[in-house]
């Protein structure tokens, strides 16, 4: 994919010797293998999926995105983004203050509870919401007697989204906040600033990029997961069906080239996040969080 | 994460000027209690009423053994393709120069990015008898798509970046001069990576392993369209939960579930304590 030409790595100081660096032949395989793997198995997919999308011509693309049932998805994948997303950046940002800028007992242990749902199963992260308010669910007896709609519905879908997406910002930024310390909030209070006019002019301004950064990666999430809302949503086609779920129906219903040209937008947004993401990493590196890893 | 050294007397929280700490955690508890903890504890009560028979019916069923030896077993391989290969790329990444290093560096988070439907639909037609790479591997006699192997491959491509991303940070780290060091007195190039780098890496390959695993495990966006789906051969425990769900059968799903739950504790604590240990042995 990029250029075969091997330049030797230059480290900051004067030591080229063979002993500190692979030889040609070894550094020409590791980078062999590298790009054959990562053409293989990163590459290859995100081409087939272009190259899906436009099988059948320019007409037969735009005919699938501007489907009825296509363009519902698309509206309730954008109407649970906007829902979930949002309430997460609160939650974020208020758990990242409480644990960044206090020192309490449990701690430690609050901030794995938050990374949790990252070692649940998205399935299961929707079967917990079902077992809640399904038919034969705890409060399942209790929501048919008013009235309520929350599973196969809106709501349930917007559930199973903020459990996946949870932990995003909140990580995102309690490292950051916890780097960045307590100083500057402390010099504002003492110069006359409430707590609001603390946070609004000198903690959000601080910690801005790192938020996006988290936002980026919580939305790109919200609007690509399968699993849990596969769960709580019933499938019903132009009400409950999001653009993962449409991909899917799609395709099970062996119109691949429509399937693939819903899931080309959702792979040009996985492109924007990834750009997005990269630029923040180089322009703004420093005052992003330095200890990261999902 | 520091905890606040022992003081005389208990104290729930250091005394701080900064405001809004009621607030804050109270309202981050709630959230979670609401969002997290309540559903959660929802499953771990619906299968604790199931009664210990029932329970144990469902977890020896056939079927579900199987799906959950697919569901840990692919995971398991995958995770190990993953440390070798991620490991060289990360390598690669961060000691080699190349044009286009950024780009190739970027592209490594793809797998985080794109949906897993769409990973799921185009790995599988990749993979497809008629796929562009299907249609090589056909003529060895290999087939990837509908079996077990197409599971391994999904979830390579999921776990990937986990195991890029925990290492390559720290390869950032190492000093060149403990290289020169090992150099100077004697060892090979070869010697220096497999008895110098690599303990010291140790710790992040194991974590990059866990996680990758652990998301493995779980997946399953990605994996139903490749996998075929066949029960007892390429059936994954979470669409087993599925499909107990769409049969109403709501205790097999809920004791699936927690099966599936209690496994992956078990694993992520036996690797921390092989975290713990390789950190102290290595350190």
């Amino acid at each position: 994919m990029a250029d075969p030409e091997i330049k030797s790595y230059t480290p900051h100081h004067e030591s080229q010797s063979a002993a500190v660096t692979e030889s040609r032949p070894a550094k020409a395989v590791l980078m062999i293998v590298t790009f054959a793997f990562l053409g293989i198995f990163l590459l290859l997919p995100l081409i087939v999926v272009f190259n899906e999308a436009f099988a059948k011509g320019l007409g037969a693309y735009t005919e699938a995105l501007t489907n009825p049932d296509t363009r519902s998805a698309i509206h309730l994948t954008l109407l649970v983004a906007a829902i979930s997303v949002p309430l997460n950046i609160v939650f974020g940002v208020s758990a990242a203050w409480a644990i960044a800028k206090f020192e309490f007992k449990g701690k430690a242990f609050l901030t794995t509870l938050i990374d949790l749902p990252f070692s649940v199963s998205p399935v299961i992260s929707g079967l917990v919401y079902v077992l809640l308010f399904g038919a034969q669910g705890l409060f399942g007896a209790w929501l048919k007697a008013h009235g309520i709609v929350i599973l196969f519905a809106v709501p349930g879908i917007v559930l199973a989204t903020i459990f996946v997406t949870f932990p995003f910002v909140a990580r995102e930024l309690i490292p950051l906040m916890q780097e960045q310390g307590n100083g500057d909030e402390e010099a504002a209070l003492s110069l006359g600033a409430n707590g609001w006019q603390a946070f609004w002019y000198v903690t959000l301004p601080n910690v801005k990029w790192g938020l996006l950064y988290g936002v980026l990666l919580c939305n790109a999430r919200a609007m690509g997961e399968f699993g849990a809302v596969s769960v709580v949503s019933g499938h019903i086609r132009g009400l409950t069906n999001t653009m993962p779920l449409h991909v899917e129906i799609l395709y099970n219903e062996y119109n691949a080239a429509a399937a693939f040209a819903v899931a080309s937008l959702l792979a040009g947004l996985a492109l924007v996040t990834l750009v997005l993401k990269t630029l923040l990493e180089m322009r703004y590196g420093a005052e992003l969080a330095a200890t990261r890893g999902h | 994460m520091t905890t606040a050294p022992a003081k005389a007397g208990w104290r729930f929280r250091q005394p701080s000027v900064i405001p809004g700490f009621g607030l804050t955690l109270g309202f981050s508890l709630a959230y979670l209690t609401l969002i997290i903890l309540i559903p959660l504890s929802g499953l771990i009560w619906r299968s604790a009423a199931l009664g210990w028979a029932d329970f144990w019916a469902i977890a020896t069923d056939r079927r579900t053994i199987n799906a959950l030896e697919i569901s840990f077993g692919t995971a398991f391989i995958a995770a190990m393709v993953n440390v070798v290969f991620g490991t060289i790329v990360a390598w690669v990444l961060v000691r080699y120069n190349f044009p286009g290093r950024r780009i190739v560096d970027a592209m490594v988070d793809l797998p985080f990015a794109l949906p897993t439907a769409v990973a799921g639909i185009a790995l599988t037609t990749l993979y497809a008898p008629s796929g562009w790479l299907g249609s090589l591997l056909a003529p060895l006699g290999i087939k990837v798509a509908y079996t077990p192997l197409g599971i391994v491959i999904a979830l390579i491509f999921i776990g990937l970046p986990f195991v890029v991303r925990t290492v390559q940070p720290i390869m950032e780290e190492i000093d060149k001069e403990v290289e020169e060091v090992a150099a100077t007195l004697g060892a090979n190039r070869f010697q220096t990576i497999a008895r110098v780098l690599l303990p010291g890496l140790a710790p992040a390959i194991v974590t990059g392993f866990a996680l990758a695993f652990a998301r493995g495990v779980g997946e399953y966006g990605s994996v139903i369209f490749i996998a075929g789906n066949l029960p007892y051969k390429s059936e994954i425990a979470p669409l087993l939960i599925v499909i107990r769900l769409e049969e109403y059968n709501y205790a097999a799903a809920t004791a699936i579930a927690a099966i599936m739950l209690a496994l992956s504790f078990v694993m992520l604590l036996v690797i921390n304590l092989v975290q713990t240990w390789s950190r102290k042995r290595y350190g």
